[in-house]
């Protein structure tokens, strides 16, 4: 409340003094017989002057952030790619910096230099064409240079990886990341977000996560976390229950898209082929960090569970979008240790990171995943650890809410049967 | 076609006979349908709009320089709900930052801007009694209010305006699940966003059909001021692309409200598994920026249009390159159609498509860089006559400079990989088209401001507004560059986070951002100067001469006090181009574009 009325006051204190100000200035105005569009000597030279006097401050504001910050606050690259980013990132800087310079130099020192003089008229010089030209085909040319140069690195950064690179992927949600690695075979195996489940999170497809999946879709889990088709239906079709309108409305909906949803998962189980299982249950799922070897290249393919997320590795120059629906990938060779970068860094606490950086919720700020960069050796070790997805979905099978279907309700066969 | 044309026109309207009619109040101020007062309806709600987005913009830079301290600012404008205990909530924040950023580009310098100067000088410029149908201008102009309204509105509902960003990329905003502003807020924006696009449409429409036909006798295109061939091809602009933002919305709305998938595919949110499949997410990112990058131009062109205008008169010179100048808009306007993807190079679009549009957009830095020379070259030998509008100018073509070359930059595909979506791109597209853009609304405002209202700003005010804007507002988005190369992405609540992982980042993003907060605030403050100014002048400013800055174009000749149909007498004829500033063999260092040639004089044929 005080708060309130002091910034009232304040306000209102302001106008009223400048009001006064104003009229002082009016009346003086008037003595003189000055026009308020007459611009004197004096203000035209004060602004002048004003004008030299901003542009020193802005450029000797420029020169002190570029000593104290440098343009990489991130540090030097730390990967095999982001070492050419950076070369060609300083080369155009140089560039823009030079005719920054020259420009706004220009345009504060003509505003300084030719302001009205008593006695002298300008100069009526309404076009040159060979002037013209020229800053037509120099801009052109400089262009004509940074375009070629910046595709061959564009080429190059996006060009597929090699065969040999190991395979990650990662996927995000609102609001964190998780990593899966390709396992022995280097090979990702098959996802499909219908087979999302607790138990299974990122969807992977083998033929007991598609049974699973489909038992879950049907029958919901014994313990009450999720509600299966049959459970719904019994609700609905129950005499006794009476639903407010939107309820209804929302349970007919959820019936209608579990249903649906059932139907194709029926289908996909019957396409599936058994082959792709040991694709999926050698794979690894990772949490909190994610473990790279130093020196290896990656190929990373990105999935987003629900809204559009962004892959952002600032120390590696790397970044891509993850889209719901669609599969992205990018590739990336870190080329320098967690450890050997906190020596560069001159910063024993420092960390590689993976930031989201595409707006996808309220903590979207807090999406983030603390990049581990080790040594071979290490990076060996560590992944000897860690449990396959094999492992971890095969230790526990999940429980259906009810073993045998009520009457009147779908049976899998049935659903078979719809399909054909 | 010709002068009797519009001596037809300007007495065919029911509401026209000028010289024996004294209008209503409401028909006056109110549902006017005189392109004048449209135009100062027009500013008036812009203004208005951009404070609003103004204080929003400090309600969040106080949150990202001081982090989860309580705030009585804070408290005082969003209380408990949104900022319990004066600290900002995470969503709150995203629903500021996403406001904020509409209103600025669409409701200020879009609709504000080329809403007010294309109303107020398109007929006055051209020689027209008023523009082609007066009617829809009235229309356009009530549709833009009610979209402001609506827009206004959504920030006083329950759940909260729309939080995806101004760029609005479903799923987010599509999914009232996944943030609480993509329910009954992102409603509201949408609508609002539909009827704005309909009031635009009828603007640019009108303008156009005005330029195209109504010109006084002797106004060829080659003798039209750059300001009315800026809003010309920012109305072609209008037109074209505004209609593919509206599919865009009304696609959205449908994946919203009937089950469609034009944007949805394979996902599961709040625990829902969704069945929507096929959709692409990206479809909607193309159809936006296929607006998008018009738009960002829509924005500029008026303003550079403006500001060549003012630079030529304060300079009394010649523009330089007249022809290379409408060149340069033309090639601008045509070039900013095919260069959308330089939005989406990380989106997942194929590289090589990405390669294309790195091509056509560092071509447009061309006619860009040729604009910038020519300015240039305009201030060189002339006699500057430094007034407010002048300095704003001159300003502008710093802002533009200065966000153009980071433009180059992050159009470089390879190294928009490492910036893209950080801080300098935020700091870009803030100096090169907020801050030319706003001043060269304030130019404009200005220096036309005599002829707007009858009356005179206050120049001394003007000085000190202009001194603090630039020192503000380039205090606040030049340390951003550095903020952004050093890895801080874009929309972050809390920076805070970087102490977890790298202390020496954390160290300098977290001083920029008090640094860039206080001169925000510096300039919020210094904006006080001019609507004092503004509102005290147009009450009690001095009275205007006829043409208080010797200026040639046809606008100078109408007299001080309003009147439909902007001549008493017959519209002046034009003779030469609006450009004649101390030319050899005249006396006075200006010739108005109604004098006609002496005998033997040449017409400059740029
Ligand atoms: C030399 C000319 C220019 C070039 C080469 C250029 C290039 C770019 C590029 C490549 C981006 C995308 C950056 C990213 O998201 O990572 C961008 C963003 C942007 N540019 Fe420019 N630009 C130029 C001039 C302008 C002008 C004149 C304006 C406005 C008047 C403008 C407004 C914007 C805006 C609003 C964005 C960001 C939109 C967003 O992501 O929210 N640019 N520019
Ligand atoms: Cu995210
Ligand atoms: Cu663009």
């Amino acid at each position: 409340m005080s708060f309130k009325l002091i910034t009232l006051i304040v306000i209102v204190l302001g106008v009223v003094a400048l009001a006064q100000l104003i009229r002082v200035y009016e009346l003086s105005s008037k003595l003189r017989n000055r026009r308020e569009e007459d611009i004197t000597n004096r203000d035209n030279r004060l602004n002048a002057n004003l004008l030299m006097g901003f542009t020193f401050f802005f450029y000797i504001g420029f020169i002190w952030l570029m000593l104290k910050y440098g343009w990489t606050g991130r540090g030097d690259a730390a990967s095999v790619g982001g070492e050419e980013t950076d070369w060609l990132l300083n080369l155009n800087f140089v560039i823009i910096i030079i005719v920054f310079f020259i420009t706004n130099t220009l345009l504060f020192y003509f505003g300084y230099k030719y302001i009205r003089k008593p006695g002298v008229k300008a100069y009526y010089y309404p076009h040159n064409n060979k002037l013209e030209l020229l800053w037509t085909v120099v801009p052109a040319v400089v262009l004509a240079v940074i375009i070629i140069l910046g595709l061959k690195v564009w080429n190059s950064a996006t060009s597929d990886a090699s065969k040999e690179a190991i395979r990650v992927e990662l996927f995000s949600k609102q609001f964190d990341w998780t990593a899966r690695y390709a396992g022995e075979d280097n090979i990702l195996g098959h996802f499909d977000y219908k087979l999302t489940t607790q138990e299974n999170e990122l969807a992977l497809m083998t033929t007991e996560s598609l049974d699973s999946a489909i038992r879950q879709m049907e029958f919901g889990k014994a313990d009450g976390t999720v509600m299966g088709i049959q459970l719904l239906e019994e609700k609905l079709n129950n005499p006794k229950n009476i639903f407010i309108p939107e309820d209804l409305e929302k349970m007919e909906n959820d019936l209608d898209r579990k249903t649906r949803l059932l139907r194709l998962l029926v289908q996909m189980r019957a396409r599936h082929n058994k082959k792709w299982d040991a694709e999926a249950y050698d794979d690894i799922i990772q949490k909190d960090t994610l473990h790279l070897c130093v020196n290896k290249e990656y190929e990373m393919t990105f999935r987003a569970k629900d809204v559009i997320h962004s892959a952002y590795f600032p120390h590696f120059r790397a970044q891509m979008n993850t889209v719901p629906g669609l599969t992205t990938r990018l590739k990336m060779t870190p080329k320098y240790t967690t450890k050997q970068m906190r020596g560069k860094m001159k910063n024993p606490k420092f960390n590689y990171v993976l930031m989201c950086n595409k707006i996808c919720g309220s903590a979207h700020y807090k999406m983030k995943m603390i990049v581990v960069v080790d040594s071979p050796s290490e990076y060996k070790a560590w992944l000897k650890s860690k449990q396959t997805f094999k492992d971890v979905f095969l230790a526990k099978p999940v429980e259906a809410a009810a073993a045998t279907p009520l009457e009147g309700t779908v049976t899998p066969a049935d659903t078979a049967k719809i399909i054909k | 076609m010709g002068a009797l044309a519009h001596e037809a026109h300007g007495h065919h309207g029911a509401h026209d006979h000028h010289e024996h009619h004294e209008e209503g109040f409401v028909s006056k101020y109110i549902f006017s349908m005189d392109h004048k007062m449209i135009g100062k309806q027009y500013l008036l709600t812009a203004v208005f709009m951009g404070v609003v987005a103004m204080l929003l913009s400090i309600l969040f830079r106080i949150q990202l320089a001081w982090p989860g301290e309580s705030s009585d600012f804070l408290s005082m404008f969003l209380g408990e709900t949104w900022a319990p205990g004066g600290v900002l909530k995470e969503n709150m924040y995203l629903g500021l930052v996403t406001i904020h950023g509409t209103i600025m580009v669409f409701f200020l310098l879009t609709g504000g801007l080329s809403g007010t100067f294309s109303n107020i000088l398109i007929p006055l410029q051209i020689g027209a009694r008023d523009m082609a149908s007066g009617f829809l201008n009235m229309l356009s102009y009530w549709m833009f209010f009610l979209s402001s309204m609506i827009m206004l509105c959504s920030l006083f509902i329950e759940t909260g305006p729309a939080m995806a960003g101004w760029t609005i990329y479903p799923p987010l905003s599509a999914l009232p699940q996944a943030i609480e502003g993509s329910g009954l807020g992102m409603t509201m924006w949408l609508v609002s966003m539909a009827i704005f696009i309909a009031s635009s449409l009828l603007g640019s429409l009108n303008y156009i059909v005005t330029i195209l036909n109504l010109r006084t006798a002797g106004m060829k295109m080659t003798r039209l001021p750059l300001t009315v061939w800026a809003f010309f091809v920012t109305a072609v602009l209008g037109v074209l692309s505004f209609p593919v933002l509206l599919s865009a919305a009304l696609l959205l709305l449908m994946d919203r409200s009937a089950g469609t998938s034009f944007y949805l595919s394979d996902i599961i949110v709040g625990g829902e598994m969704l069945d929507n499949h096929g959709g692409s997410p990206l479809l909607y990112q193309h159809l936006f920026w296929f607006l998008g990058h018009p738009e960002v131009y829509i924005v500029l062109l008026p303003a550079l249009g403006l500001s060549s205008e003012i630079i030529a008169t304060n300079s009394r010179k010649p523009i330089f390159g007249y022809r290379a100048m409408i060149g340069s808009i033309l090639a601008i306007g045509f070039l900013s159609f095919i260069v959308w993807g330089h939005h989406m190079f990380i989106t997942g679009m194929n590289p090589f498509l990405g390669s294309v549009f790195v091509f056509t957009t560092l071509l447009i830095a061309i006619p860009s860089a040729v604009k910038v020379f020519n300015y240039l070259t305009t201030l060189w030998r002339g006699s500057l006559v430094l007034t407010p509008a002048m300095l704003f100018a001159i300003g502008l073509v710093s802002t533009f400079i200065t966000g153009g070359v980071t433009g180059i930059i992050l159009a470089d595909s390879a190294l928009d990989i490492a910036i893209h979506d950080t801080y300098f791109v935020v700091a870009h597209f803030h100096i090169v088209m907020g801050m030319s853009a706003v001043f060269g609304m304030f130019a404009g405002v200005y220096h036309w401001f005599p002829k707007m209202y009858g009356r005179m700003l206050n120049t001394r005010l003007g000085y000190a507004h202009f001194w603090i804007t630039i020192v503000g507002a380039y205090g606040v988005f030049f340390p951003m560059h550095f903020v952004g190369l050093a890895g801080a992405p874009r929309r972050y609540y809390d920076y805070s986070v970087y102490g977890e992982f790298d202390t020496n980042s954390y160290e300098m993003i977290m001083d920029l951002n008090v640094i860039v907060t206080v001169f925000a605030i510096i300039a919020a403050i210094g904006q006080g100067f001019f609507l004092f100014n503004f509102f005290y002048s147009i009450f009690r400013g001095p009275k205007a001469v006829q043409n208080p800055w010797k200026s040639n174009t046809l606008e100078w000749t109408t007299p001080v006090e309003h009147m439909h149909g902007n001549w008493p007498g017959a519209i002046p004829e034009v003779h030469r181009w609006p450009y004649d500033y101390s030319k050899p063999g005249y006396e006075e260092d200006f010739v108005p574009q109604d004098v006609p040639l002496k005998e033997g004089e040449e017409e400059e044929t740029h």
